[in-house]
């Protein structure tokens, strides 16, 4: 189990960040990812294995409306 | 419907003329405003006082201080002392920042019964100031239709009658563009503000603001949507305003420190060609880049509301607008905007109504109006929505309004509350085309269930309980209206924080004032109460500011600078705020800073919910919102979500082993209705107000608007 964004999600072995956010469908173009508190930049998502108990941030940089 | 452009010069007939020196602008105003009374036919000036421009700024906040002089606590929309007020702000007309073109336009409304304001683009905004005018006062009621031409080259505004038999808005600005023009050149230096058939016919009409786009060689139109603007122009039998101005350079507000909005405008100009095309695409599909983003999140109001989300959402993508409207052009609705995103589809044939077979060019869709002409009535049809969109434009209706109460209609025809005896035959269901683009045309035109469907959501639960039987607790949970405006299209059930940003919006529930669903339901970023409230302080002053100044919110943040998802506040945008300081500054000569910024807005703000109060509104129970706006009404959107659902019930302690569906609806409406509660509590407390909304005293002293009168409106309520 992860948390991202304060909410548990289920763990998959080897899951990448780009992984992840297929899962939740998060399919934004601008969303800030930080593991653990680091900063994982978008060139990093397909190949970054997010740790098994990791505190995930997915970050929607959206106000729009 | 067509109308010649020698019918129309030879037909002018002057009413009242009024000859003046336009006024030389100084640091964005021009220090005066010009008042015309319909029913007298008289035109004159007065003068803007120092007190406006410190406490209510402009834009806005002029519209609200003129209305708040010209009305009573008795005033109706159809008074002839309801005023409709247009201004530009301070800001307005600057062409060095994208986004500076914006009109402020403010009435009392049909629909609320309050105030109502709408924030719209097109050139008449900054022609008319830069022709000598802060703002435009419209009051009384002419007996016979009239045309406004202020002619801000010779100095010259004449009130006037003209042969114009059309109700096609879209026929009005082309017609009266060409007619005052005085060569092809000089149509670029005119702007109409006018609307059409629907506005006389229903109470949702709204005002298209033109401009002459002369790449295409066309009439472009945006539109002051909300709150049926519109309607009360027909009701004071305005055909039309035109204003004329040909002296347009990047100086005309005269301001304090030209370097300093340069400097600020190459920044955002160089983030907008560099990193649009990687963002939002804003310049090549404008605020229709979140269709895609809403299905995907559950956000698309489907079917009334209902839902978030459909497998057809594909057909009406963000990808799909993309190949609709004509790209690689200019597309800004003021000069200099390089974010460039009022689109438009050229060459569209339509299949439909008056002009059928003719090819038009349709401004947008944009967002809203795509789900709300298209989803919201279970119709994925990307050509159906390009051809409603232009017809709610020439007919002069509020493409929003139109939308929220037809889906609310389509579930009211499914829910067996209607039938086709009562509809003249129109088969309402969810999805189907035909009968929905025929009930836009008796919308527009007057004509069938069109004219009990223009009476708004409101009303229609009224008749619809009283004439046709309908439970009138069910009508109020799906009839997506608060205050008596239809409700914008995003699904707020999820987000508790929306919900309070719809429902507490002085206006109704228009997006914007707070659009946090994010921040909220995705980022949960704002988890406590104290946290939403703060948002819920924060977003509204600070969206409040761009109607102050004549300004258009989306380059605020439908851009981020570099660097800036790096920052702790990046949702701010606190960059971009700083140029907003600047430029305003710059302008002003003042030296405000970003707390004076949010002050300017509380002022304005707070005097408006007063101004509720003063109306008869503005309280706790006006700011109740439906329960579809919340939560799940029916059992088939509970469990079109039941996985959801039922795990935010376990989450919440509840044992729904052998609960039904209506068991669980019930205690998830018992809890979300709390919540609401809870939150209306915690955000009257952090804007300084009352548990009953009113702001309190020291409230408005804190803001120096504790003028004796608006004192005296809150005294009542304490």
């Amino acid at each position: 189990m992860i948390l991202v964004n304060g909410k548990e999600v289920g763990y998959e072995d080897g899951m990448t960040v780009k992984r992840l956010l297929e899962k939740l469908n998060y399919t934004f173009p601008m969303i800030i990812v930080r593991v653990n508190g680091k900063l994982v930049s978008k060139e990093e998502w397909e190949t970054f294995v997010i740790p098994p108990d990791a505190k995930v941030q997915a970050l929607h940089q959206i106000a729009g409306g | 419907m067509t109308i010649s452009v020698e019918d129309v010069r030879t037909s002018r007939k002057v009413l009242a003329e009024m000859d003046y020196t336009p006024a030389k602008i100084d640091k964005g105003y021009a220090g005066q405003s010009l008042y015309v009374n319909l029913s007298e036919a008289r035109i004159e000036p007065k003068t803007v006082t120092q007190e406006m421009k410190d406490i209510f700024t402009g834009g806005k906040g002029f519209g609200l201080r003129y209305l708040w002089q010209a009305v009573t606590p008795d005033t109706k929309w159809n008074d002839p002392e309801n005023e409709i007020v247009i201004s530009a702000g301070p800001i307005g007309g600057i062409t060095q920042y994208p986004g500076s073109g914006k009109s402020l336009v403010v009435t009392l409304s049909p629909t609320t019964g309050s105030v109502i304001d709408s924030n719209v683009g097109g050139y008449f905004g900054p022609y008319l100031k830069f022709s000598g005018w802060d703002a435009l006062e419209l009051q009384g009621k002419s007996d016979k239709d009239v045309v406004l031409y202020i002619d801000g080259d010779k100095g010259k505004v004449t009130l006037e009658e003209i042969e114009l038999e059309t109700g096609a808005s879209h026929l009005i600005s082309e017609v009266l563009t060409e007619a005052f023009a005085e060569s092809e050149e000089d149509k670029q230096h005119i702007s109409v503000v006018s609307t059409g058939s629907g506005a006389d016919n229903t109470l949702i009409g709204m005002l298209n603001f033109s401009w002459y786009d002369p790449r295409r060689q066309v009439v472009r139109m945006k539109q002051a949507g909300r709150g049926g603007i519109g309607t009360v122009f027909r009701d004071k039998k305005l055909k039309a305003l035109v204003v004329r101005f040909s002296g347009l350079t990047g100086k005309n507000n005269n301001p304090a420190d030209f370097g300093k909005i340069q400097r600020a405008g190459v920044k955002i100009h160089r983030e907008i060609n560099k990193f649009d095309d990687v963002q939002c695409r804003m310049r090549q599909v404008g605020t229709a880049n979140l269709m895609t983003v809403m299905n995907d999140y559950d956000l698309l109001p489907v079917m009334n509301f209902k839902y978030g989300s459909h497998p057809e959402g594909k057909k009406i993508s963000t990808e799909v607008f993309i190949s609709k409207f004509t790209q690689n052009v200019y597309d800004g609705c003021w000069y200099g905007c390089s974010m460039s995103c009022c689109k438009a589809v050229d060459g569209f044939e339509l299949k439909t109504g008056p002009f059928k077979g003719e090819k038009v060019v349709v401004d947008g869709p944009e967002y809203e109006n795509a789900a709300a002409l298209g989803s919201n009535w279970g119709i994925f049809d990307p050509d159906f929505i390009i051809e409603a969109n232009f017809y709610c434009d020439t007919y002069g209706i509020d493409t929003i309004s139109t939308g929220t109460m037809v889906a609310f209609i389509m579930e009211c025809y499914e829910k067996g509350i209607l039938n086709k005896e009562i509809t003249g035959g129109l088969e309402l269901n969810f999805g189907n085309k035909e009968a929905a683009m025929e009930l836009l045309h008796q919308l527009g035109q007057g004509k069938g269930f069109g004219k009990i469907a223009g009476l708004a959501i409101r009303r229609m639960k009224k008749v619809f309980a009283e004439e046709y039987g309908a439970d009138s607790n069910f009508l109020q949970d799906i009839g997506m209206e608060a205050k008596g405006l239809e409700y914008s299209e995003y699904l707020s059930k999820e987000s508790l924080a929306q919900q309070g940003g719809f429902g507490l919006a002085n206006k109704g529930p228009q997006h914007d004032e707070a659009w946090l669903i994010f921040m909220d339901m995705v980022n949960n970023q704002i988890p406590t109460f104290e946290d939403k409230a703060e948002a819920l302080h924060y977003f509204p002053m600070f969206r409040t500011w761009f109607g102050l100044q004549g300004l258009c919110k989306l380059p605020w943040n439908d851009i981020e600078p570099e660097g800036n998802k790096q920052l702790e506040e990046a949702n701010k945008v606190p960059e971009h705020v700083q140029n907003y300081v600047d430029i305003y500054n710059g302008v002003t000569g003042k030296n405000i800073d970003k707390e004076e910024l949010i002050r300017q807005s509380e002022r304005v703000y707070n005097f408006q919910r007063v101004f509720n109060l003063r109306l008869g509104f503005g309280r706790r129970e006006h700011d109740r919102v439906p329960y579809r706006s919340q939560g799940p009404v029916t059992a088939e959107e509970y469990e079109s979500r039941q996985e959801r659902y039922d795990g935010q019930l376990k989450e919440l302690g509840f044992d729904i082993e052998g609960m039904s569906t209506e068991d669980k609806m019930k205690v998830m409406r018992k809890h979300r209705e709390d919540m609401y509660e809870k939150l209306i509590d915690a955000v009257y407390l952090r804007r300084g107000w009352t548990n009953d909304g009113v702001p309190k005293l020291e409230t408005l002293k804190a803001l120096g608007i504790d003028f004796p009168e608006v004192v005296d409106v809150v005294k009542k309520h304490l």
